[in-house]
Order: C-alpha cells, then sequence, then structure tokens
C-alpha cells in the first residue's frame, strides 16, 4: 500500500527529488512495475490537450476614462464584448464574430492578438449619467495597458468528444470541421491517452483550486465546467488564468468554415500519485478511451451513433463503418498535447510549479439536462397546406398556367401518373416558357431536382434547408414520394410572427 | 509533373484539349477541371520529358499552360500540425510521421482546396494562381 501526501510530494519538488513522467510515459511504466510499484516509483503524471474550446474568453478591465463612462455596448476590433458588469470591465468570447468580418474574425482573434502584443481598438457607448457622463469613446489599447485580463473558459478540457461523419450527400461544414458526403471522412477531438480528465476519471485530485497549465502560464480550476456530464464520462472544467503570462504557441484562434471562430486552448493538469489508484488510473492509453462516431447529417440534438470507437482506432488513420475503411482527422494537436504535458512535467521537475489539493472536487455522476422548452416545437405536418394542387407532367403549360390562376398556388408539385413526385413548376417557369414562345409539356418546363420536406421534419430545421436552396415552397412528401402537402416561407413567416 | 491549363471564353467549346493529345500522342491525366461561362481551368499530370510537346501543342490552339510547381502553400507559423487536413484530401497529400510532425507531400497535390476550407489555423492555401 502506497500512501503519499501533497506535502510528501511538494518537498520533493522543492528538493528536486521529484520523478514526474506525462501521462504517455506511465502507460508503460504501470506494465512494467505494476500500479503498486508505479506509484512508489512516480510522484506526479502530467497530461496535456490543444484543441478547439469555443467556450472560452477573456475578463478585461480598461480602467476608467476620462471624463469617466459606463458602458453599456462595446466592441473590440469590431467584435462585441459584454459589458452589463458596472463602468469598465467587459468579457470577451471566443466564438463572437467581428460585425464587419463575420466568420473570418472573433473574439478568438481580439484574444490572439493581444496576447501577440499588437493594439486592439475598442469602441464603447452609453446613455450617460450623472457619475458617468461620458457617451462615447474610442481608444487603441494593448494588453499592457488593461488593468486585468483574466482568461475565464467557462467549459474547457472535455474528458473525451464524439466523433462526427455525415451520411447525408452534401458536405457539412462544421465545428468538427469539413464533413464530406456519404460517410466520406471521421473528424474528432481529444487527447486520448494525455486527456487531463480521463487520467483521472474520478477526479480524485481534479477540482476548484487544482493549479494547472493554461496557455502556457500557472493556471486554476475554477471547478466544473458547464455541461459537465460525468456520469456519461463527458466530464468538463471552468478554468481561469492571467492572459499576460500566456503564449501564442499555446492559445490560438481558429476559423471553421461554415461555423465561425474558435480559440484553440492548451491546458495540461498535473496528478498527483498519492496511491496506486491514481497509478492505476494515470495507465490509460489511447485503447482505454472510447468515444462515439455520430451522424452530424441528422440536424438534431440527438444524432445517432453509428459506432463506438477507441482513440487508439481514431488515430489509426481511419475506421470502419458500414465495411467501409473511413480516413480520420484529429482536430486538435496530438504534437501540441505533447508538447504541453513535456513543458509541465519541466516546470515541476526544475521546482518552477507545485502541485496542489482541490478544495473541492468535481462532482461525479451527473449529467447534463436538455433544454426544457416551453413553446411547443413546431413540425412541418403542424403548419402544411394539406389541400395540395398538383399537376401531372403530361399536362400543357396552357393547364398549368390555369391551375395557378384558379387556385392561387404559386408552386404546383408534379406527380407521375402513380401519384409520386415527378418535379415542381412555378408560375416563374410558366413565364420563362411563354416568354421563349415554349408552348410544350409540363414536364418540359419543370424543374426536377425537388427540394422536399417530410411531415414530421421541425419546422426550424426545413426554414434552413428552403434558406439554403433559395425555394419559397417545398412539396411534403410521405415514405411513398407521395405528395401529401405543401410547405411555404409565408407558413413559417406567419409561424414567427413577421413575415420575411 | 502536374501542370495547370488555362482556357479563355472563345475557345471553352474547342476540343482543344483531345486534339492536343491526338496531335501529340502524350498521355494528359485530368485530375481537376472546372469551366464557368469566363474561363476554363484544368488541373493534370503529364510526364516530364513530355512536357514541352504538349505546352507547344496546347499552347498553338490558344491555352495558356503553367508548371505548377508549388501546388499548395503551407504556412508552418500558423500550421498546429493538428492534421484536420488528413481525412478531406483524396490524394493523400498529408500525413503524420512518427512524431506527429506533419508530412506534405505537393508533388500529390490536385489543387482541389478542399484542405483549405478545412484547415482551421488558414493555414493552407492554393498556389500558383493566375
Amino acid at each position: 500500500m502506497v500512501k503519499k501526501t501533497i506535502h510528501e510530494i511538494n518537498g520533493r519538488i522543492k528538493d528536486g527529488s521529484v520523478n514526474v513522467v506525462t501521462a504517455e510515459e506511465m502507460v508503460h511504466i504501470v506494465d512494467e512495475l505494476g500500479a503498486d510499484g508505479a506509484a512508489k516509483e512516480v510522484d506526479v503524471v502530467t497530461t496535456g490537450t490543444f484543441g478547439a474550446m469555443c467556450s472560452s474568453g477573456v475578463w478585461l478591465n480598461f480602467g476608467h476614462s476620462e471624463p469617466p463612462i459606463k458602458m453599456q455596448k462595446i466592441f473590440l476590433n469590431d467584435v462585441e464584448a459584454y459589458t452589463g458588469v458596472a463602468a469598465v470591465d467587459a468579457f470577451i468570447g471566443a466564438t463572437q464574430l467581428s460585425e464587419s468580418l463575420e466568420m473570418e474574425y472573433g473574439g478568438a482573434h481580439v484574444i490572439e492578438d493581444l496576447i501577440r502584443g499588437k493594439s486592439v481598438h475598442l469602441h464603447a457607448t452609453s446613455h450617460g449619467t450623472d457619475c458617468y457622463p461620458r457617451k462615447v469613446l474610442d481608444t487603441n489599447l494593448t494588453l499592457e495597458d488593461m488593468n486585468q485580463a483574466v482568461m475565464m473558459n467557462p467549459r474547457n478540457a472535455y474528458q473525451k468528444y464524439n466523433a462526427a461523419t455525415n451520411s447525408t450527400k452534401n458536405t457539412l461544414y462544421t465545428y468538427m470541421g469539413t464533413l464530406l458526403p456519404s460517410l466520406g471522412n471521421v473528424t474528432y477531438s481529444g487527447a486520448g491517452v494525455l486527456s487531463p480528465l480521463s487520467n483521472d476519471p474520478d477526479y480524485t485530485t481534479i477540482g476548484t483550486g487544482t493549479r494547472i497549465f493554461l496557455g502556457g502560464a500557472q493556471g486554476y480550476i475554477v471547478g466544473e465546467g458547464t455541461q459537465h456530464s460525468s456520469g456519461g464520462g463527458f466530464g468538463t472544467l471552468m478554468v481561469q488564468g492571467d492572459l499576460k503570462q500566456m503564449s501564442s504557441d499555446y492559445i490560438r484562434a481558429a476559423n471553421f468554415t461554415g461555423y465561425g471562430t474558435s480559440l484553440y486552448v492548451g491546458m495540461g493538469v498535473p496528478i498527483p500519485v498519492l496511491n496506486e489508484q491514481i497509478a492505476q488510473a494515470t495507465a490509460v492509453s489511447d485503447a482505454g478511451v472510447t468515444t462515439n462516431v455520430l451522424d452530424y447529417g441528422i440536424p438534431s440534438r440527438d444524432r445517432p451513433a453509428l459506432r463506438q470507437v477507441t482513440y487508439e482506432e481514431l488515430r489509426s488513420g481511419s475506421v470502419e463503418i458500414d465495411g467501409n475503411d473511413v480516413p480520420t482527422s484529429s482536430l486538435s494537436s496530438f504534437k501540441k498535447s505533447r508538447a504541453i504535458a513535456k513543458e509541465l512535467k519541466n516546470w515541476i521537475s526544475k521546482g518552477d510549479f507545485f502541485v496542489s489539493m482541490p478544495v473541492e472536487k468535481v462532482p461525479k455522476g451527473i449529467s447534463a439536462k436538455p433544454m426544457k422548452q416551453t413553446e411547443g416545437i413546431a413540425l412541418v405536418s403542424d403548419i402544411m397546406a394539406v389541400s395540395v394542387v398538383t399537376i401531372g407532367k403530361d399536362a400543357s403549360v396552357y393547364d398549368a398556367a390555369r391551375t395557378i390562376m384558379d387556385t392561387a398556388f404559386n408552386h404546383l408539385p408534379v406527380i407521375n401518373g402513380d401519384n409520386t413526385l415527378a418535379g415542381i413548376v412555378t408560375a416563374w417557369d410558366i413565364s420563362k416558357a411563354v416568354s421563349k414562345n415554349k408552348f410544350d409539356l409540363v414536364e418540359d418546363i419543370m424543374t426536377r431536382k425537388v427540394i422536399t420536406a417530410n411531415s414530421d421534419e421541425n419546422v426550424a430545421v426545413i426554414a434552413r434547408r428552403m434558406d439554403q436552396n433559395s425555394v419559397s415552397a417545398m412539396p411534403v412528401i410521405d415514405k411513398n414520394k407521395q405528395v401529401i402537402g405543401i410547405i411555404t416561407s409565408d407558413d413559417i413567416s406567419k409561424l414567427y410572427g413577421r413575415r420575411s | 509533373m502536374k501542370i495547370k491549363i488555362n482556357i479563355s471564353s472563345d475557345i471553352i467549346t474547342k476540343p482543344i484539349m483531345a486534339e492536343a493529345i491526338l496531335e501529340t500522342g502524350v498521355l494528359l491525366n485530368i485530375s481537376q477541371a472546372h469551366f464557368d461561362r469566363s474561363r476554363g481551368e484544368v488541373v493534370a499530370d503529364v510526364l516530364e520529358d513530355k512536357f514541352e510537346m504538349m505546352c507547344e501543342s496546347l499552347t498553338s490552339k490558344g491555352a495558356v499552360v503553367k508548371k505548377l510547381d508549388t501546388p499548395i502553400n503551407w504556412d508552418e507559423n500558423e500550421c498546429v500540425e493538428c492534421g484536420a487536413c488528413l481525412s478531406v484530401c483524396p490524394t493523400k497529400v498529408f500525413s503524420l510521421d512518427d512524431e506527429f510532425n506533419l508530412q506534405v507531400d505537393e508533388t500529390k497535390c490536385i489543387q482541389c482546396g478542399t484542405c483549405v476550407a478545412m484547415c482551421p489555423h488558414n493555414a493552407l492555401s492554393l498556389g500558383n494562381n493566375g
């Protein structure tokens, strides 16, 4: 039975006799010496991760202007920050997008620019009060000019994360990167063998007050992260650190095409080996961390899992799905994760960093709830028109024109002899045919590639489909491709109480 | 070797590549083609020692031919070597070595541009444009 205290380990860090290894090295040590032997031998195991952590940001205090202002709305390089806390404090979030550059530049870029010593433009407005008379303020500030710049990330260091793929026929642009059609690739994130929380899944040494590596500086764990879901193995951490001490080697802005900006955060948690249970836990390898491959083609909170995989399989370069070898990509950098675990190891070996016990441990066995939605969720079947007027594909263009005039429907689904959907014809198609003096059959002028909806789909989902395909109406079809209704952008506008 | 063939709008409908292949007997392996109203752009492979012959033939028919020396630019300062580019590349330009260093074999690049959109750090861009 090995039993060490934090005090003893810190004593060894102080006198230089401490034995620190990375979580990768620990796998082999436990394999060789067993948990008991490893616990005697090793004092601290270092972990590391470097990946996209959208739930990140920085609290800034600008100091007071002359005359003073109570900032109500502010922009840093045209990226909005939240100032609803007194006069000159603001929180700049990583995923907030620039008003002018949109997805090209966001809060993450402001944070990286500040770390790199660049000057950032501050624009602030206010109503003006007796105590804070100023209404508008413009100035340029560097990180040095701030009183405080505290990185405060509500949800970082996911214990593990779901891998992503796409079963649809279209390329998807997501926060998990480009997902190619027809299960063309799998993307994943997380450091596996080096993952901080996976190396101490019982949170024996991790919690409020634990000193960590954050962005190249010493930081602290605030406590459980938001959406912490330790029950399912998806624990998260809320962390904080001094931005002024951080390095752009370990904090990097990122852009995900079609999604927006995010911040790559480098973090490492030291795990003091107090007993053999902890030694055993830090022996976890890539093969010991499993996650699910989810289908991001399903636009739902509950995306179906296609299979379970280990990080070892993901890191091998391909995983098998439905008999095919699908190539994999990591979005987090394993090389950087390794560099962080090594740097933290160096700090501790040199006596620059001391380990700590948490004041309060991160809670175990809890799960995050989905959102309670009090407004009913509208389905296509709730708002579609069921008295849909269709036209046969062998009808004449003249018939189609008359049907549109008689029924006031602008879109006519075109059907085959067996009532299945063949195409769609609009008043515009008819005008075009008339202008070309082409009065043939509906079949010749209809659009064949019809964008359709199903009656059980969420209106929010089909509204986006309508928008992406630049159409203003979609036939609603059943499983047998029979037309059972039609939904228009007008129906959706009425639902949301405004016209688009 | 990889070449880029630019075809202006006035000759866009003419089968100049087919003619050049028949005329020279040189194989042209087309890996990427984009045509719109204003221009045509084709990326293709041709044997190094046959390049001059093919280039001459295509040029005589009005095309502009360029060697694709650096089809893809890799900005190592922006790159964090995550490897996001690996799974979207159709020709395996990217790989990670045993130490997880990113390796870029640009000779395989067909300039599809998929990795440019994928890269979260704007570290990749298409080269030899024009």
